[in-house]
């Protein structure tokens, strides 16, 4: 016997443009409708043709007309691309943020983790944030109380308890902050992208909570671009795509279907230059298109000649979507490339190893060449992709802050005590 | 469901209440909220400890790394009250009803501080606590109630001194101090009603946070803090029951010295001009709140 837990039906969020601007999932959201020109313009005329929106109203769809059931007991991971709607979905369930159209029902208390540690105050003690931060998710005291133990083991932080959290490292800090959260006795637990903080042994302890919880006969809805940990953790998946629901199965199915399906996406459409037909543009890493911070990635070109190419080349600039040149590769300067005759197929490209690109949205610009008859030619429209957000350096998420340029770094300190010193 | 077998499990929910049992659940109804809201005055009663939590961090953190801590809650109604009395007192002779100057500009700081705290920490509230509402659902009227109770605390030590210069000035309390709670939870209310409408506009317009300095000192001198409202002619009082803080002040003077008269027509007006800025203020942020973690 299983019993529902959530049930959405027709749920529909609206943003307006521009009305906001530090706001992260809005930022998501509206990037994305910016990422691809081609995307925006064809969901703009689907809007336009229902008559929703306009295409000159600054509105756009988080979410559109998403309904689903998830029973109690199930693990469920969401699974999208940035600004797919999947922080939008789980603020709609969490209550944050009132849906534009249709409904959800929930069967019990909802216990959302959208942020580690929200509320915390670095001057409080460990103790006292634990039961602030108790309090802000809906836990009674005495629940706090009782748990407090197990959560202080969990976090293994019982040595700083007193200690304000500001002097926590960010690793003691993020596994408080998680202990807490974990200890809720809601029904219903929400779970937005914070395992990605953490080590590896913590995130370990961390799925086998989850695992505990859901065994317990309650549901997790689970939001992660990490497609092993959604692997491993949940039973079931949904797919979301620019705000609606394409996939929802079991796992394993819907994340291979939804890694294959994301390669060919970008630059569906035929595009041409004088001399070139170009069929596709691919950029990816060994996980499909979603790429992260320092994954192997391999660029391809494939096109068809109208003419006779005596030299060609390939230029490829990556650019931030302020359309600054990041940095650029031009296949001459790697090797030489024999001539193409009219008519002929051929693919160029480059393999390029550990991308220092911070999570973000990118895109490339193409040039197609033929040297011989000293022709350069671009390649209308550009090719949008994503680096998700990812623990880049092992911790936190890294976000835009961080600019776009990953480095390949250690730390280093030096501390040197007049007392000590003399040895 | 209830036989489910659970393998491994070690917290002590999974082991005491494996299930949940489905006529317990509550259901909840996500939709677009419509027309006239309630007030959930039922949910905001189920998340009190939030409430508690709230303000208790508030005060813990307040004079956190300050030199004089506490003692700040004295410093400042003591020192306006020294200016006051140089410059009201001494040089322009503005009567006091008979009460020393000094004693008489205190009594009417005591509640005027926590007043002037109330409104500013509770207008700043929603935007201040910008991350909370973001990521966490709760009933939003719990942020500018706590920032209200706060201030209760500086409140309470600042009276401390009252204390003392009542007796060294030998006024002896009558029974009208009795009324005295009542007018610190008036002057609290009026906060909250004004409050409530400020902190809402401020998610949307962050022009309240500038203009809120110039309000509340305009309304310090629209109130009889460094005057009496017997300054006012006598057919003019109700109307300067108008605002509510003549009302609070004057009455919590009576309530503690018990000289002055008791306020009658300007304290009903300033009840009834409250009550409609707090039911009002309710309603329209209630109605704001669902905008909150969009906009702010």
């Amino acid at each position: 016997m299983t019993d529902v837990a959530i049930r959405c039906e027709g749920l529909a969020k609206q943003y307006r443009i521009g009305e906001r601007e530090s706001y992260k999932a809005l930022r998501d959201v509206i990037t994305d409708a910016f990422a691809s020109p081609f995307h925006r313009f064809r969901s703009a005329l689907r809007h336009s043709s229902n008559g929703a929106a306009s295409k000159e109203e600054p509105y756009f769809w988080a979410l559109d007309d998403v309904s689903f059931e998830i029973k109690s007991g199930e693990v469920v991971g969401i699974i999208g691309r940035n600004g797919a709607g999947k922080s939008t979905l789980l603020k709609i369930l969490s209550r944050i943020t009132e849906p534009t159209r249709g409904h959800a029902d929930v069967w019990g208390r909802i216990g959302s983790l959208l942020e580690v540690g929200t509320g915390f105050h670095p001057e409080l003690t460990g103790r006292d944030n634990i039961f602030l931060n108790g309090a802000i998710l809906g836990m009674r005291r005495a629940e706090v109380a009782r748990k407090f133990d197990q959560i202080v083991a969990f976090a293994e932080v019982e040595k700083f308890i007193d200690t304000p959290v500001k002097r926590y490292s960010s690793g003691m800090y993020v596994r408080l902050a998680f202990a807490v959260a974990a200890h809720m006795e809601t029904e219903i637990l929400l779970v937005d992208e914070v395992l990605a903080v953490g080590d590896a042994q913590f995130q370990k302890k961390c799925f086998e909570k989850f695992r505990q919880i859901s065994t317990g006969g309650r549901a997790i809805v689970f939001v992660s671009h990490n497609m092993s940990a959604m692997r491993t953790v949940c039973q079931k998946g949904i797919v979301l795509d620019r705000g609606k629901v394409t996939e929802h199965g079991e796992i394993n199915k819907v994340a291979d279907r939804y890694l294959e399906n994301m390669q060919p996406d970008l630059l569906s459409n035929e595009a041409e230059t004088a001399s070139f037909i170009v069929e596709e543009i691919y950029i990816g890493s060994e996980e499909g298109s979603v790429i992260k911070t320092f994954d192997d990635v391999k660029i391809r070109v494939k096109a068809k000649a109208k003419t006779d190419i005596v030299d060609p080349g390939l230029y490829v600039g990556l650019l931030s979507r302020d359309n600054q040149r990041i940095t650029a590769l031009d296949l001459k300067d790697f090797q030489t490339v024999p001539g193409i005759t009219s008519g002929d197929s051929f693919e160029l490209g480059f393999d390029i190893s550990a991308l220092p690109i911070l999570p973000g949205s990118y895109e490339l610009e193409v040039f197609l060449k033929d040297l011989g008859h000293h022709k350069i030619e671009l390649v209308p429209g550009r090719v949008g992709f994503d680096v998700v957000e990812s623990p880049v350096y092992g911790g936190r998420k890294i976000d835009s802050w961080y600019g776009q340029v990953g480095l390949r770094a250690c730390g280093f300190a030096k501390v040197t005590s007049l007392i000590n010193s003399d040895q | 469901m209830s036989d489910m077998t659970i393998i491994g499990a070690t917290s002590s929910r999974s082991v005491s209440a494996p299930s949940v049992r489905r006529a317990e659940l509550r259901r909840i109804r996500i939709e677009p909220s419509t027309g006239w809201i309630s007030l959930g005055l039922k949910d905001l009663w189920q998340y009190r400890e939030l409430l508690y939590f709230l303000t208790w961090r508030d005060i813990k953190v307040r004079y956190k790394q300050t030199a004089l801590g506490a003692a700040w809650a004295v410093i400042q109604p003591l020192f306006t009250m020294l200016v006051f009395t140089l410059f009201f007192g001494r040089l322009a002779k503005v009567p006091s009803d008979g009460i020393p100057y000094p004693l008489f500009s205190y009594t009417a700081l005591l509640p005027w501080q926590l007043f002037a705290y109330a409104l500013t920490e509770s207008s700043n509230s929603v935007v201040a606590n910008e991350r909370l509402i973001t990521k966490v659902y709760f009933p939003r009227l719990v942020v500018p109630l706590a920032s209200i109770f706060a201030g209760l605390v500086d409140f309470v030590i600042a009276f401390t001194l009252v204390v003392g210069m009542m007796v060294w000035y030998g006024v002896r309390p009558t029974w009208a101090i009795l009324t005295l709670p009542f007018f610190v939870v008036f002057a609290m209310a009026t906060a909250l009603g004004v409050g409530l409408w400020l902190s809402a506009l401020n998610v949307q317009y962050r022009d309240v946070r500038y203009t809120l300095n110039f309000i509340v000192q305009f309304w310090l001198f629209a109130s009889p803090v460094a005057y009496s409202s017997t300054l006012v002619p006598a057919r003019w009082r109700p109307f300067y029951g108008l605002n509510p803080m003549a009302g609070v002040i004057e009455g919590f003077r009576w309530a503690l010295l018990g000289k002055a008269q008791a306020p009658g027509a300007m304290l009903g007006v300033s009840v009834v001009v409250v009550g409609i800025v707090l039911v009002g203020g309710l309603y329209y942020y209630r109605r704001m709140e669902k905008t909150f973690a969009d906009v702010v």
